[in-house]
């Protein structure tokens, strides 16, 4: 706990614009210009938070970002549990990937589905000499073969498919039209594509438009549809967010024909275009696809949340706007039947955690959407950054933060370190590569990524687990037991 | 150990010239590795008097990979004991035929293919498109370029190109423009524009090879001149271009090259180009 906290609103501002202009200070000139765009702080009324966005990260720093193949195939694609996601060119990218993000998913692995299994084209010198089509198509043979009850496939690029020229489109239309018209996704997502993931959310997004969306034209619905029918959009089912929404959504007597992409299949992304309304929880990751459902299929979207009580409540209610009374009744059953399990959260954590400060960094819309969760809690988040958000994120996210919030875009190891030695704050929520490096600092930490293999945190019972979990983190005594000898 | 390369537009003659020269420095007595580098593997054809031979790569694709191969099983030797390999690489169109050329000559490298002789020479594909072709002007490749070029304005073009590739790696690796070389086009002033040329670039013609049908006569035959036709005038000027390259051993020079604009300004005036009017460029014909 910081021992000279700043009090007043202007104190935190100034100390804010010290701090970031002494870590700007330890840059070479250039790119100390480039990242003074980055950094800032929220301003009361602000209509985005004042800081440039999705530009590609300066050299030489510690970044924490992602390439397009891992938005692609590991988020968008990758829990599409019943295709298999070919990881196309050299052995590492799959490799490193494999087992995918704790997107949990029902089926027998290996039989029915395959998230957690990795297909990869491991290329050889001779591959990038002679090009690796021959090999692609093999493996699909063998695909088809060893896993007969796949029901489509995916050829996620590697970086050196985009240099050798692999005409992955030409060999997919070839098996498809071999194999009876299955499905089979070619994704240009090589990782030099774009400054971060987010171009491979986006190519992702793309490609389920030209090759799932276009071949479905003229066939008829595969599904009786009926007016209550949404589509989680944007949820990737980490530890069984996903699951935990839908039950909600479906005691508010909605029905959910699809789950994007947690715990998804083909045949839900091919109904997907058939239903009422599009509930869209990752805006980053998704916007696209739902846009184009939107322009192309006449289906709306509407964004939510699910973290914490008073973000669930606005949400169900928001969902329910685009219903009729049954479901604006339905919601606020949803509502009153939790109460009593949110009051009983609050009534037993909000004590232990109230005025405890937090500093996010992460993806997608964690560093807006779980700053509810924490506000319900009685904490404070008092620094917040995306590390592949454009600038429509940065607007969204002033209906979460207040005024003078610490605000780092694509922050670089050396200025998280430096913002949190001298912010303190009582928790940190990032990923695993920081993890360590806090928890040393004697800062309690949670993976805001993976939920520190715990969760899931979306929906009322889990935000039961989330409390449970920040509390943990912050009032564990080993925090007692780490003075330095020194 | 003299490493060369002949570099140049493509179906200008390189391997022909190259092919020749080497044949001279052989009966010189000197003992030579002919390292072919071009997909289409037709650098070492007139030596071994054979269309296409098995190539480094093809061979290691049938292998498995590369790491599969013996030295002996890509090297061949041809007239008076000239070693020969062929880089190979993909058919037009596919994968990466510069990740080829530098996969062939790692591992001629390692499997020692380069011990006991006096001249590796690179024979390398028309211009240097990519990375993989300037493989031999690295560091520890080639240390003298031969660019063989003619009075065609593309083959101009190309030798400012490869004098760039050159320039580039001239400092981290000690690579030297050896000379150019003209084979003769029959084009207007050709011997003047090479010489300028080669001024302009701050190196030297070291000699120009006329044009002679006996060239194509041994061709037909997939031999060299100087084994067909030992005698003729044809061969004499090959021997002359191998003996002035022999001498020229330490003579290579960091190019200058020059920007398209010099280019164009210097075959105006040679006349091979019009001078433009601006006030034409763009302008369709006028109907009728």
């Amino acid at each position: 706990m910081s021992l000279s906290a700043p009090e007043t609103i202007e104190e935190i501002k100034q100390r804010n614009k010290e701090l970031i202009a002494e870590v700007l200070e330890h840059y070479p000139e250039k790119s100390r210009k480039n990242r003074a765009k980055h950094l800032n702080q929220f301003q009361e009324g602000g209509k985005d938070c004042s800081v440039k966005s999705n530009i590609k990260s300066v050299p030489g720093v510690m970044t924490i970002r992602g390439c397009a193949y891992a938005g692609s195939k590991g988020v968008v694609w990758g829990p599409i549990k019943d295709m298999i996601h070919i990881s196309h060119g050299p052995v590492g990218c799959g490799q490193y990937s494999w087992a995918a993000r704790r997107n949990y998913y029902i089926g027998t692995t290996g039989v029915d589905t395959f998230v957690t299994m990795q297909f990869t084209s491991d290329f050889q010198e001779k591959d990038i000499v002679f090009g690796g089509d021959k090999k692609l198509a093999k493996i699909m043979d063998e695909i088809m073969e060893i896993f007969p009850l796949n029901h489509g496939v995916t050829v996620q690029s590697e970086c050196p498919i985009g240099l050798i020229g692999d005409d992955i489109e030409a060999v997919s239309k070839q098996k498809s039209k071999e194999y009876g018209g299955k499905t089979i996704v070619p994704v240009r997502c090589e990782g030099f594509r774009g400054v971060s993931q987010s171009l491979g959310h986006h190519i992702a997004n793309d490609s389920i438009r030209d090759w799932v969306f276009d071949k479905m034209e003229g066939k008829p619905c595969p599904i009786e549809l009926t007016n209550y029918d949404v589509a989680i959009i944007g949820d990737y089912n980490i530890g069984g967010d996903a699951w935990s929404s839908r039950i909600l959504l479906e005691e508010m007597g909605l029905r959910v024909i699809a789950q994007w992409s947690g715990d998804g299949t083909i045949a839900e992304l091919e109904a997907t275009p058939k239903a009422k309304l599009n509930v869209l929880h990752c805006y980053r990751s998704m916007n696209y696809i739902s846009r184009h459902m939107e322009e192309k299929y006449g289906v709306p979207w509407v964004e939510y949340n699910f973290f914490g009580h008073s973000k669930i409540a606005e949400s169900l209610r928001t969902i329910a706007s685009h219903f009729d009374d049954k479901i604006k009744e339905g919601a606020e059953r949803v509502i009153e039947k939790y109460r009593a399990l949110s009051d009983a959260v609050i009534e037993k954590y909000r004590p232990r955690l109230h005025g405890r400060k937090v500093m996010l960094f992460v993806g997608g819309l964690r560093p807006r959407h779980v700053i509810g969760a924490y506000e319900d809690l009685g904490m404070e988040v008092v620094g917040t950054g995306y590390e592949f958000g454009h600038n429509d994120d940065y607007q969204r996210t002033t209906h979460y933060v207040k005024d003078g919030t610490l605000i780092y875009d694509d922050v670089t190891g050396f200025e998280f370190e430096k913002f949190v030695e001298k912010i303190q704050p009582d928790l940190v929520g990032s990923g695993i590569k920081e993890k360590y490096v806090f928890q040393k600092m004697g800062v309690p930490f949670r993976q805001m990524h993976s939920w520190d293999y715990s969760g899931p945190y979306h929906g009322y019972d889990c935000f039961a687990i989330f409390a449970r979990d920040m509390d943990m983190a912050i009032n564990a005594p080993v925090w007692g037991l780490t003075k330095a000898p020194f | 150990m003299r490493q060369i390369a002949f570099y140049g537009k493509g179906g200008i003659g390189k391997s022909t010239t190259s092919q020749n020269t080497l044949a001279c420095l052989a009966q010189d007595g000197h003992k030579i590795l002919i390292v072919g580098c071009d997909p289409k593997a037709d650098s070492t054809r007139l030596i071994l008097h054979s269309k296409a031979q098995d190539t480094i790569l093809s061979l290691a694709a049938a292998a498995g990979s590369v790491e599969d191969l013996e030295i002996e099983d890509v090297m061949k030797v041809g007239y008076l004991d000239i070693r020969c390999v062929e880089s190979g690489g993909p058919e037009p169109g596919v994968g990466c035929a510069g990740r080829g050329v530098i996969t062939s000559i790692n591992f001629l490298e390692e499997n020692g293919a380069y011990e006991d002789v006096d001249y590796v020479s690179y024979d390398v594909l028309g211009d240097v498109v990519c990375g993989g072709f300037a493989m031999p002007i690295r560091e520890n490749k080639a240390q003298e370029i031969y660019i063989v070029m003619s009075g065609e304005m593309m083959a101009m073009y190309a030798a400012n190109n490869i004098s760039k590739g050159i320039l580039k790696y001239a400092n981290s690796g000690g690579v030297r423009l050896g000379a150019l070389v003209c084979n003769e086009r029959q084009t207007d002033k050709e011997l003047e524009l090479a010489e300028e040329l080669a001024k302009k670039l701050g190196t030297f013609l070291i000699h120009f090879v006329p044009r002679d049908n006996i060239v194509q006569h041994a061709e037909l035959r997939r031999m060299t001149v100087v084994e067909y036709a030992p005698d003729s005038k044809q061969a004499d000027e090959y021997r002359t271009l191998s003996r002035k390259i022999h001498a020229n051993k330490g003579n290579g020079i960091i190019p200058t090259p020059i920007t398209m604009d010099e280019l164009e300004d210097m075959l105006m005036q040679f006349g091979i180009m019009k001078q433009v009017d601006e006030s034409q460029v763009g302008v369709v014909a006028a109907a009728g």
